[in-house]
């Protein structure tokens, strides 16, 4: 059965910065639409620079804050936006999350099986006694042992252990989808791929999605089967990641990918350009991205380009993809 | 040249005494830049510590010693225990959060003259800032505004322009793109090189990201646990490591275009807190023996100018 995974329509979320007088608008989420369906559960990236909206999107997934426009739907349940289920526990089930630094997700005053204890209690509505055996299965299914886990703090553990037991607790509520907030940025290389390699097979095992929110784009490319790569707001272009990490149709998603330290090509080191007027893109009328763009013309400034499908099914928003 | 002789550096705490830094030796050539690599809590930071000479409680040298191969103005050896003399002038730092290093409460320029006097000097200066900035890639008013009305990219510029404006000997730069952006990262990094080429400087550049490495790094040194694991030019530690760990720590990024399943490094370091014998990667190395847990492999020289500290470095020759 097809089921719709991920689908957001008009998404809008705008913030105020400045002081009273000089108060400035910026979409934080500017028109966001995404729709992935299908039948076996995925993983989905969304790749961007920091202050493109990637957390946003995931902390409107998560009810954290309120969308000023349109609906976000997770396995067919509207969960954020106008009409969003208004039962707790039927969200809680949908989309659960896991955040950047499990040092600060977890309090050092408090043993970390207390949190997954709370939430077997809490969600699944089970007896202290009950929820024993779901924790195990849980801490099972991440690679570790409840005996090795119970009453112990988290400065006991190291940053990759501790973020599989966040997982763990992530997978308690059994949730379609759970949201990952850059999980493993503050993890080391070494562990890292242990982390990244949990939710491959947790995927496979748990028939759980993912929503995998990074600004790495190789480990997008290892585990995911979309990408949505946004800037300031917007979408730039969304489809099968294999094929957008190997050819780029946007020129964002270009630039993201050459800049890209690997360890198999030295860069180019000349014609490179960043940017500095952040907060005036987002307020542009046109391309968000025409400041910086090579192939950019007049039409770029003066109307925002509407995504253009592609052969193998993407969408890219630029006039000449 | 820099040279690390049986460098130990120590922290006194309650529980007793952690060696952070543990017998390194190290031979930096003058003019290059030195990459070190390594996981959180290998000592990478404290090393650095040591180097720039930023050393009290709790952090106290146990043994070895620092040659930086500098001499002051009347003649005498720089040492660390009179480099904090020369810091801004011969040796800076770079720290790693270019968002709370800088002062909010005040505006650029006055912080970027906190070591000079006199107010006619200071002037004169400024003029000459705003044009070096330029060459940054900062707007000339940047130096004027406050750190919160500049973006983390133009703030870590300001901490590059600040370390590299008194043309330095040693820059140190600890994570200085961590907390950035790729785009912004790589436009840094760039910075950094031309920089380096200009000035003829030594970089040590502390970072756990290797492909940051692979672009910027001449030299590399990984640390794992406290202690060097391996040192030789980049081209050699990324093409033919000699270390297990430097081998595991190359192989398991993924890369886009290949999509292989790849495996992590089991387990984790030891705790330094503990007693250590033997290797101290052993029980996370795929090639390990009995030998390996008692005894403690040598940091040799295996090539001409490429160190490893491995019992069967051999077989990677």
């Amino acid at each position: 059965m097809i089921t719709t995974v991920l689908k957001t329509e008009h998404l809008n979320k705008e913030y105020s910065l400045g002081s009273l007088f000089r108060r400035i608008k910026i979409n934080a989420l500017d028109d966001v639409n995404l729709e992935v369906k299908s039948e076996q559960p995925v993983i989905i990236s969304l790749v961007g620079e920091s202050g493109s909206g990637k957390t946003t999107l995931a902390k409107v997934l998560l009810r954290l804050l309120q969308p000023n426009s349109g609906d976000a739907v997770v396995y067919d349940r509207i969960i954020a936006g106008e009409g969003a289920v208004k039962k707790k526990a039927a969200f809680l089930k949908s989309v659960q999350p896991i955040f950047q630094n499990p040092f600060e997700a977890f309090s050092s005053y408090r043993p970390v099986d207390a949190y997954l204890q709370t939430t077997a209690m809490r969600v699944g509505k089970l007896t202290r006694s009950e929820s024993v055996e779901v924790m195990t299965t849980a801490l099972n299914a991440v690679g570790l042992k409840y005996a090795d886990v119970r009453g112990k703090y988290p400065n006991q553990f190291s940053g990759g252990e501790l973020q599989r037991v966040s997982v763990a607790r992530a997978l308690i509520p059994r949730p379609n989808m759970i949201i990952a907030d850059e999980p493993v940025s503050m993890i080391d290389a070494s562990m890292r791929m242990n982390v990244v390699n949990l939710f491959l097979s947790l995927k496979q095992e748990y028939q759980t999605s993912f929503l995998y929110i990074t600004h790495d784009l190789a480990t997008a490319y290892y585990i995911s089967d979309y990408v949505a790569v946004m800037y300031r707001g917007c979408i730039v272009e969304f489809g099968a990641a294999r094929d957008i990490l190997t050819s780029p149709g946007h020129p964002y998603t270009r630039l993201l990918l050459d800049s890209i330290p690997t360890i198999t090509m030295k860069w180019d080191r000349k014609g490179f350009a960043s940017s500095d007027i952040e907060t005036k893109e987002f307020r542009f009328q046109g391309c968000k991205f025409y400041n910086r763009c090579p192939l950019a013309q007049s039409i770029c400034t003066e109307k925002r380009p509407a995504p253009v499908k592609k052969g193998d099914g993407r969408e890219v928003y630029c006039y000449f993809a | 040249m820099i040279k690390l002789t049986n460098l130990s550096a120590n922290y006194t705490t309650v529980r007793g005494t952690v060696t952070a830094v543990n017998n390194v030796n190290l031979e930096i050539p003058d003019g290059i830049t030195l990459g070190i690599a390594g996981e959180s809590g290998c000592g990478k930071t404290t090393l650095l510590k040591v180097i720039y000479g930023d050393i009290g409680f709790p952090l106290s040298i146990e043994s070895g010693s620092v040659d930086y191969g500098l001499t002051d103005e009347y003649d005498e050896l720089i040492t660390t225990y009179n480099i904090q003399k020369h810091w801004f002038h011969r040796i800076t730092y770079i720290p790693q959060g270019s968002m709370s290093s800088l002062n909010p409460v005040v505006r650029i320029n006055a912080q970027f003259f906190d070591f000079i006097k006199s107010r006619s000097q200071r002037r004169r200066m400024l003029e000459e800032v705003r044009e070096y900035v330029k060459g940054l890639g900062l707007p000339p008013e940047a130096i004027d505004a406050y750190p919160h009305q500049l973006s983390g990219g133009m703030r870590q510029r300001v901490m590059v322009a600040m370390a590299s404006f008194l043309k330095p000997d040693l820059i140190l730069a600890d994570e200085p793109t961590t907390a950035l952006d790729v785009v912004v990262q790589k436009g840094i990094l760039l910075l950094l090189m031309d920089l380096q080429e200009q000035m003829k400087s030594t970089i040590l550049f502390v970072s756990h990201d290797m492909g940051v490495h692979y672009q910027i790094s001449h030299k590399m040194f990984i640390m794992y646990a406290a202690k060097g694991v391996e040192y030789g030019d980049s081209k050699n530690v990324f093409e033919r490591p000699l270390h297990p760990y430097t081998r595991l720590l190359t192989e398991s990024l993924p890369t886009i275009g290949d999509a292989h399943l790849r495996k992590g490094v089991a387990g984790r370091p030891p705790s330094l807190w503990e007693k250590l014998i033997g290797c101290r990667f052993a029980d996370r190395c795929p090639y390990v023996t009995e030998y390996c847990r008692t005894d403690e492999p040598a940091f040799t020289e295996y090539r001409p100018g490429h160190f490893a500290a491995c019992h069967y470095s051999e077989r990677f020759l």
